[in-house]
């Protein structure tokens, strides 16, 4: 399948990575065969086969609705690249 | 050429569990920031959800009561999206196989029924809350509201008016309360808005370009918004304009909405099944169990309020806005069983206080027992109608009883013949003119004559006998 150099900018705006021109080419290329490869799978035929939704054959874990222990805020907040008191702190989202 | 608007709503409402939708965290509002997390909440490697059990109950509760079909087998999905508020970088939702779908409810507009379908309900997990302040050159996060359970009811595009969208939300609000499963607060955000919203010519068959407007937090601001939408696409298409698809914030302060762009882009969210989470299978015994233990819901207790009790549909809507209102309706009764007074109390007075003061029936200063027992005085002609509205309002700065305050105010009615005819003796006394004008045919100055008896004797005089006895002695 053909992927263009704009489908590849999309995808890789939408994951948030930047890629130099040089890059897009190979990428463009390179995805372009592994959705081949993948599309393997559409000549298997499937009908009156029920869609699979998950690869272990079990249904319903369920939690009771009781609280357990939480994190201290020291825990909670010690990966944090910046913080401030009891925040989280990133960079300005909204507002002038 | 006349138009017609096309709304369809998008609600999310948090749901009542002591616990997150994954894991163990606290749901309480108002805890001190990032208190209520934990590995799984905060989005790190390597943990496993597991979905809370009350998160469906509630949800399949919500499904019932709105007559939708449960999926047998349902499942959660993975949203993708970067945003600060969402640590996973996915919010676990349902897209394929959502718990419900294609239900209805039932709306009233001037006394004609409508009904709106319900294209889907499904589960997912809130964000954390981030706060921005102009002065600041960062932005801060809570996470203590991530992992929250909500539900999501999607509209079918039903509704055709500001009007029809409101009176549908309330009628959903109440439901969710009825149901016991969201607390239905709009303004602290556990029950949020969205509305798709476009325009066609009345009577075409074909959707015009939608809207979707975000940002609302009061009923009062969904009409505004709403009514606002529709006549910007009147105005652009009279303008020979074209309508774009976008997202729209309504702006409360300036009472418009405005275009917030660069979002088309993120609107790829890529869901895929989440694989950390096992498939849902609901049987029919689960179902039944839920139907069981549903409350009587506002429209059946509505129908038997008018039919057991004699209302109007009006005041039998008001009554049952919310259970607790019903219930306390029901508890005047158990005390004082004429429905036709209690209503009207409760639909005026009482409701007339909880408004002014800000506060549910719940936490009314009156209680049933005590307006029941105030209406028991008139009805026994203690005290007169007049009278009963000041005691009213002892009762609502005081909370004490209607016979406590009666008592202490001396304001037992005054039905003594030989103590009224003396006041109107000396009443006609002083108003001789009145008296001549009245005995040539100036009828009407009668209830002059009351007032100013009433006025002597502090409006506890028993305006039958007043009347009575300043007959006699105006016709002798």
């Amino acid at each position: 399948m053909k992927i263009t150099k704009d489908k590849v900018i999309h995808v890789a705006n939408l994951a948030r990575l930047e890629l130099d021109k040089a890059s897009m080419e190979t990428f463009a290329n390179q995805i372009g065969r592994v959705i081949d490869y993948i599309g393997l799978l559409n000549t298997v035929k499937t009908e009156g086969v029920k869609p699979t939704t998950h690869a272990i054959f079990l249904t319903n874990a369920f939690r009771e609705d009781e609280e357990k222990n939480h994190l201290n805020l020291k825990k909670t907040l010690s990966n944090a690249p910046e913080k401030e008191e009891e925040h989280f702190i990133v960079p300005k989202i909204i507002g002038g | 050429m006349i138009f017609e608007s096309v709304i369809g709503l998008e609600v999310h409402a948090q749901l009542k569990t002591n616990t997150k939708i994954f894991c163990s965290c606290s749901t309480t509002f108002g805890a001190s920031p990032n208190t209520h997390t934990c590995p799984v909440c905060l989005g790190m490697p390597g943990v496993l959800p597991v979905l809370n059990k009350k998160v469906v109950e509630y949800t399949l509760r919500m499904a019932v009561a709105t007559h939708c079909q449960i999926t047998p087998e349902s499942r959660f999905a993975r949203k993708n999206y970067f945003y600060p508020d969402l640590p996973k970088g996915y919010q676990i939702s349902q897209y394929e196989l959502p718990l419900a779908e294609n239900g209805f409810i039932d709306i009233e507009i001037n006394g004609n029924k409508k009904r709106i379908g319900i294209t889907r309900i499904h589960m997912e997990e809130d964000a954390g809350k981030l706060s921005h302040n102009p002065a600041w050159s960062y932005s801060m996060i809570d996470f203590n509201r991530t992992g929250v359970p909500l539900i999501e009811i999607v509209s079918e595009p039903d509704m055709r008016s500001a009007e029809e969208a409101v009176a549908y939300l309330k009628q959903l609000r109440s439901l969710v309360r009825y149901l016991g499963i969201c607390d239905g607060n709009m303004e602290e955000g556990s029950f949020r808005c969205d509305a798709n919203v476009s325009i066609m010519p009345k009577g075409s068959q074909t959707l015009g370009t939608r809207t979707e407007l975000k940002n609302i937090n009061s009923f009062k601001n969904i009409e505004k918004a709403l009514l606002f939408e529709i006549n910007r696409q009147k105005e652009t298409i009279h303008d020979s304009a074209r309508i774009i698809l976008e997202t729209r914030l309504w702006d409360p302060e300036k009472n418009r909405t405005l275009s917030m762009r660069g979002k088309e882009e993120a609107h790829d969210y890529r869901y895929f099944p989440d694989p950390d989470l096992l498939p849902l299978v609901v049987d029919n015994q689960w179902i039944n169990a839920i139907k069981a233990a549903l409350p009587e819901l506002p429209d059946e207790k509505k129908e038997r309020f008018v039919r057991e009790y004699s209302l109007s549909p009006y005041d039998a809507g008001i009554l049952t806005s919310t259970r607790e209102l019903a219930d306390y309706f029901e508890n005047c009764l158990k005390i004082f069983p004429r429905s036709k007074p209690v209503s009207n109390w409760i639909t005026g007075a009482l409701l007339g206080l909880l408004n002014a003061e800000g506060k549910p029936v719940s936490e009314s200063p009156v209680s049933a027992q005590n307006l029941a027992a105030l209406l028991k005085l008139i009805d026994e002609g203690t005290i007169s109608g007049k009278i009963a509205k000041t005691v009213f309002e002892e009762m609502a700065r005081s909370g004490k009883s209607p016979g406590e305050i009666v008592e202490e105010k001396g304001l037992v009615q005054v039905a003594d013949f030989s103590v009224i005819e003396a006041v109107v003796s000396s009443v006609l006394d002083r108003c001789p003119n009145e008296v001549k004008a009245y005995k040539q045919g100036k009828s009407k100055l009668l209830g002059f004559f009351v007032g100013r008896v009433m006025q002597e004797t502090g409006g506890k005089a028993n305006p039958k006998i007043v009347n009575q006895v300043l007959k006699e002695k105006l016709e002798s």
